[in-house]
């Protein structure tokens, strides 16, 4: 993935944001991946309360929750949590 | 010059030169911790908020710390700014005085120049302003208690500059001009209101996509300094070096527009050269001590001998070629520092004059005096010395001891 950045003579001063936090794609930063096993999982939601990007969601629809990789970095928190363990943190590559 | 106005003639201290010049300056903010030998400026000044004969808003904050936080926090919402402190208050707002830069706030601080504990001195040196060279900050040194008031004056142009948007610092001699009353020559209040403005903005891209006056402001959100990271921070540190090369500039021009209506300037702004055209043997220094240095150098003169002296009024931003241009016929020059580098062999002062001369094609001899720490006196007959040892190394051609502390026993 290649992004074009702006040079230092077309930003603004002061660290001024030209674009919202939604529009930061934080999910770039990590290096584990959080990957679920759904026949493990017993949907507590405990992952989603602890998750500190707020990047798990639930979707009542499918019953069921869906990680925001845009916006996850990759902590491990919610697999440390997982009472079933079934959240397991893996590299990108794997 | 036929625009000159009348001016009143008043006895004022340093300290109190610069708070009359930051009444006069139509201050929005002031947040300040008194500390020797500043408090004067604060106090002087929450008399004239305590009289009413200002509309400023004093904050009486609980640290130095605070009073900087307070100042770039009035600063970024657009108001106009002004603190003042020394030594340890100055040391204690050390990682302040980068967020000041960093987000671009033109705040305006005095700074009374004086030592840093241990052992504990409450007199001046350089050794606080000398410390945050590198902070972003544009540094002026004063010479005398008139020229605190002009340059306090003038810093708000300086730092309020779209070109530059920086914090400046000026300093003042403790006790030597904090403290000593000298007949000052003030501008009637409206002239200085009128030259120092009102503060302009640039307009800035929001995340809101809107495009906004560069300030904070609940109708136009916008956010200052968040995190910058490998892929950004550089960039903005480079803008402010572009900013500071700005600045060389618009100091000159506020030096020459404040001479059009007060009759004074100081040497171009950044630099003074003093008797220095045919000079051979010159002297480099900081503030109060150029006084006693060109007493010396008239004397010399009469004599015979061709001193002449570089009085540095910018020293963020280094006035590189205002000094090259200078010093062209100077074969032997001494740089005085009124701070120490320890282990850095020689004063900041000396390494700056050093390497900006290494580019020089006829480099003259530089040496460096460390002189007057914690305010021990410095006399003509002490100065006079260093001339003679010039004069004896462009005889000899043989420098014996390139770094030397003057006034210092053993």
């Amino acid at each position: 993935m290649t992004k074009q950045y702006k040079t230092w003579k077309e930003i603004a001063p002061a660290g001024v944001c030209s674009k919202s936090s939604i529009e930061f794609l934080t999910g770039d930063w990590k290096t584990y991946t959080p990957v679920r096993d759904p026949e493990k999982c017993t949907r507590c939601l405990l992952c989603a309360l602890f998750c500190p990007d707020g990047a798990i969601h639930w979707h009542p629809d499918k019953a069921d929750i869906e990680f925001d990789y845009s916006f996850c970095k990759g902590c491990g928190i919610c697999a440390n949590q997982c009472p079933t363990t079934a959240i397991t943190m893996k590299l990108e590559q794997e | 010059m036929q625009n000159i106005l009348k001016q009143e003639t008043m006895a004022l201290a340093g300290d109190q030169a610069v708070a009359y010049a930051v009444k006069q300056s139509d201050v929005d903010v002031v947040a300040a911790y008194p500390i020797t030998p500043q408090t004067i400026i604060v106090e002087k000044f929450s008399e004239y908020v305590a009289d009413g004969e200002v509309e400023t808003e004093f904050v009486c904050v609980e640290s130095e710390h605070s009073a900087m936080a307070a100042s770039i926090s009035a600063s970024v919402t657009g108001a106009r700014a002004f603190t003042a402190t020394a030594s340890a208050g100055l040391a204690l707002m050390h990682e302040m005085l980068f967020v000041a830069s960093g987000c671009r706030a033109p705040v305006v601080m005095a700074i009374a120049n004086r030592a840093l504990s241990a052992p504990l001195n409450i007199h001046g040196d350089h050794s606080d302003s000398m410390a945050q060279r590198d902070s972003g900050w544009i540094q002026l040194y004063a010479e005398n208690a008139q020229e605190a008031y002009d340059s306090i004056i003038q810093a708000f142009r300086i730092a309020e500059n779209l070109d530059v948007l920086l914090p400046v610092m000026v300093g003042l001699d403790g006790f030597t001009l904090s403290h000593t009353l000298e007949n000052v020559e003030t501008l009637p209040d409206e002239a200085v209101k009128k030259f120092v403005g009102v503060r302009k903005f640039s307009n800035v891209l929001t995340h809101e996509g809107k495009t906004a006056p560069f300030r904070l402001d609940p109708a136009n959100p916008m956010t200052m300094g968040p995190i910058a990271l490998q892929n950004y921070y550089f960039e903005f540190k480079r803008q402010q070096e572009e900013a500071m090369t700005n600045a060389l500039a618009v100091i000159q021009q506020v030096n020459d527009q404040y001479a059009k209506i007060s009759g004074r300037s100081y040497g171009n702004g950044l630099i003074e050269a003093y008797r220095l055209e045919d000079a051979e043997v010159a002297a480099i220094c900081l503030g109060s001590t150029a006084g006693t240095i060109k007493t010396v150098v008239d004397d010399l003169r009469q004599e015979g001998v061709k001193a002449g002296l570089l009085r540095l009024r910018t020293f963020r931003p280094l006035p590189v070629e205002a000094i090259r241009s200078a010093l062209t016929n100077v074969k032997a020059v001494a740089v005085m520092d009124k701070c120490m580098s320890f282990g850095g062999n020689g004063g900041p002062v000396f390494h700056e004059v050093r390497h900006l001369l290494y580019d020089v094609p006829s480099r003259p001899y530089v040496l460096n005096y460390i002189y007057g720490l914690g305010g021990r006196d410095t006399s003509p007959v002490e100065l006079r010395s260093i001339y003679e040892n010039l004069q004896h190394i462009l005889q000899t051609g043989h420098v014996e001891k390139p770094i030397q502390y003057l006034g210092l026993r053993g």
